[in-house]
């Protein structure tokens, strides 16, 4: 039984169909890419793994529990976590608040005990403290601990988001276009961060990204999808090679 | 070191608390009546204006209901105040409700279940109304407020309708308002800090990100919309023991609105800043009087105008709006760290 499983899970906005029948097997440690043309579905196929959209047909079941159409906080703390295509930090927040909110979710003191600084939530709080410096130490962030997190450099604030994604100790990590607007020499670090993570956390991670050579350099498997169809799946290599890819992203060839 | 530096910020707040405490029985004993009523009113706008921040200034929720949450507080307090006398005298109109004839229970317990009460209406307000954002939810619950005056207006066995209550007990003084602002400032300052507090401030700056992340968005803008209500349900109820005669038109949209001025004006945010403009505004408001009365200006005599004041306060929320977006404040909050931060400053300053 895989980790994750989605079936055939199709999405419409109105008449139109954004996602249609997809199907994914995430297995435990793999790491998974997702690409396609622009619009091809997406990130409408992450949102409906992550329960911000439900599927109107399939089923997404994780871990053995069917996660289909369930609220994204309940998703989350089952153990999927994601980041964002276009960045959503909390910027007005510092950098270790950021991470600390995703602590938050396995909180058991009440808001009562916390108003009144009881021992049982103080303990709570310092072990969260020290479980989140340790988190940014590991993802090299702790000199900017205390800095608010809309300040950090473009870089810094992607390396953040998935830190923050981690907080919530998730088994399987969706990342959203993590290389997008950045340079080679940060991609190349990247690519590196993300086989770190996979190993140190024991994640399973399936990424979306337009970076190919991220995604060639990092995916064990890769899923396309063009105008909400799976046209492929496959090895890197089988990928590059397939003409349907080829006709997706540069175009047919016309007989003249 | 941690340890001793958060001892040290303790005994500095107790040191505070006192040395206001201590200027409270001065004041008691030494101020006359209008200004002891002027420091009382300034502890219920810092109380109700932290109310309104920390739904619109630290969970992102533009609530509008002040005034209706007040008025329940107000009305609950008053009739467990009032002597079943009075209450005979009151109703003369329309008979009481027996059940709440002979009710009566002491101060405290009056204002706790004026809280609880207006706690409990804002949950049923708020289960149904968080899923509307931004103007929807501003439009949503202003008309729940205007809805309990006319509620108000109508259940003249419970209110004694537009006729309104007079002779509540006035308990209300320094003591009870500035004893309860610190205790709801304190409250504020250690959820506000906790991991509730980041949670409420996760939801204001990203939503969906708060989601993502596991916060429970119905259950925080519930929970923050109850502290809020309850927050308001005793200023409300102070206000009623302090001024003695309520009557629901008194609650109506321009209540909010001043409080609104006050968040705004401290900025949105911040509870050092919701502190300073509500008692600023407040004694402002007082001050103001002056443009109201008749006016000889030498050359010329102006008449009295009453409701000057608010044109000049319609005048000052429009400059804040265009110049000063951020208040007094903005996010920030004057804290004991920052304080002694400056005074070493100065210290080495004046060494060298």
């Amino acid at each position: 039984m895989s980790l994750l499983e989605v079936k055939n899970i199709t999405i419409k906005f109105g008449g139109l169909t954004a996602v249609s029948d997809f199907s994914l097997s995430l297995e435990k440690g793999e790491i998974v890419g997702l690409i396609g043309p622009n619009g091809a579905g997406k990130t409408t196929a992450f949102n409906a793994i992550t329960g911000i959209y439900r599927p109107v047909s399939g089923s997404v079941h994780f871990n053995g529990t069917d996660i289909t159409g369930m609220l994204p906080d309940k998703i989350t703390k089952l153990g999927i976590a994601r980041t964002f295509q276009n960045i959503r930090l909390f910027s007005n927040l510092s950098v270790l608040e950021n991470v600390l909110v995703a602590h938050h979710l396995r909180l058991k003191s009440s808001f009562a005990a916390a108003m009144m600084r009881l021992p049982g939530y103080l303990r709570e709080e310092n072990a969260m403290r020290k479980e989140a410096l340790e988190l940014l130490e590991s993802v090299r962030l702790t000199k900017f601990a205390n800095e608010k997190a809309g300040s950090l450099p473009y870089g810094q604030q992607r390396r953040l988001e998935i830190a923050r994604a981690l907080a919530t100790h998730p088994r399987i990590l969706l990342l959203d276009e993590p290389a997008a607007g950045m340079n080679p020499k940060e991609s190349q670090e990247l690519m590196e961060f993300i086989g770190e993570i996979r190993d140190e956390f024991d994640l399973s991670i399936f990424m979306i990204e337009h970076h190919m050579q991220v995604v060639m350099g990092v995916c064990e498997r890769i899923l396309v999808l063009d105008h909400g169809v799976t046209i492929a799946e496959g090895n890197p290599a089988e990928i590059q090679g397939n003409q349907k890819v080829i006709e997706a992203y540069l175009g047919v060839e016309m007989d003249a | 070191m941690m340890g001793l530096k958060s001892i040290n910020r303790i005994f500095l707040s107790i040191a505070a608390i006192a040395v206001v405490f201590a200027f409270l029985i001065w004041a008691q004993g030494n101020l006359d009546a209008y200004k002891v009523r002027i420091l009382n009113l300034c502890a219920i706008n810092i109380i109700l204006t932290l109310s309104l921040n920390l739904t619109n200034g630290f969970t992102g929720l533009f609530s509008l209901g002040t005034a209706g949450f007040m008025a329940v507080g107000a009305y609950v307090s008053a009739l467990l105040t009032m002597s079943p006398e009075v209450k005979a005298m009151n109703f003369f109109m329309v008979p009481i409700n027996p059940a709440l004839a002979h009710l009566n229970a002491p101060f405290i317990v009056a204002l706790i279940l004026a809280g609880l009460i207006s706690a409990l209406v804002g949950f049923l307000i708020g289960a149904p109304v968080l899923k509307l954002k931004g103007d929807y939810l501003a439009i949503a619950t202003l008309g729940f407020g205007e809805i309990i005056s006319v509620i108000f207006t109508n259940t003249q066995t419970i209110t004694n309708g537009a006729l309104g209550l007079k002779g509540i007990p006035q308990y209300t003084n320094l003591y009870w308002s500035w004893g309860t602002a610190i205790v709801v400032i304190l409250g504020l300052i250690t959820l506000l800090n906790s991991s509730y507090g980041r949670a409420f401030k996760a939801i204001r700056e990203d939503e969906i990100a708060a989601q993502a992340m596991g916060v429970n968005l119905f259950y925080h803008k519930v929970l923050s919309f109850s502290l809020s209500a309850f927050i308001a349900g005793i200023g409300g109820a102070l206000l009623a023991n302090l001024i003695s005669t309520i009557d629901p038109t008194m609650f109506r949209f321009f209540l909010t609105y001043q409080i609104l001025l006050m968040v705004v004006l401290g900025g949105m945010g911040s509870i050092t800043g919701s502190c300073i403009s509500a008692f600023i505004m407040t004694v402002i408001m007082e001050l103001l009087r002056v443009v109201e009365s008749p006016m000889n200006l030498g050359f010329i005599n102006i008449p009295g105008i009453p409701g000057m004041r608010m044109v000049v306060f319609a005048v000052i929320l429009i400059v804040v709006v265009l110049f000063m977006r951020q208040g007094i404040m903005g996010e920030k909050e004057i804290t004991w760290d920052m304080l002694l931060r400056k005074g070493a400053g100065r210290h080495e300053s004046s060494g060298s």
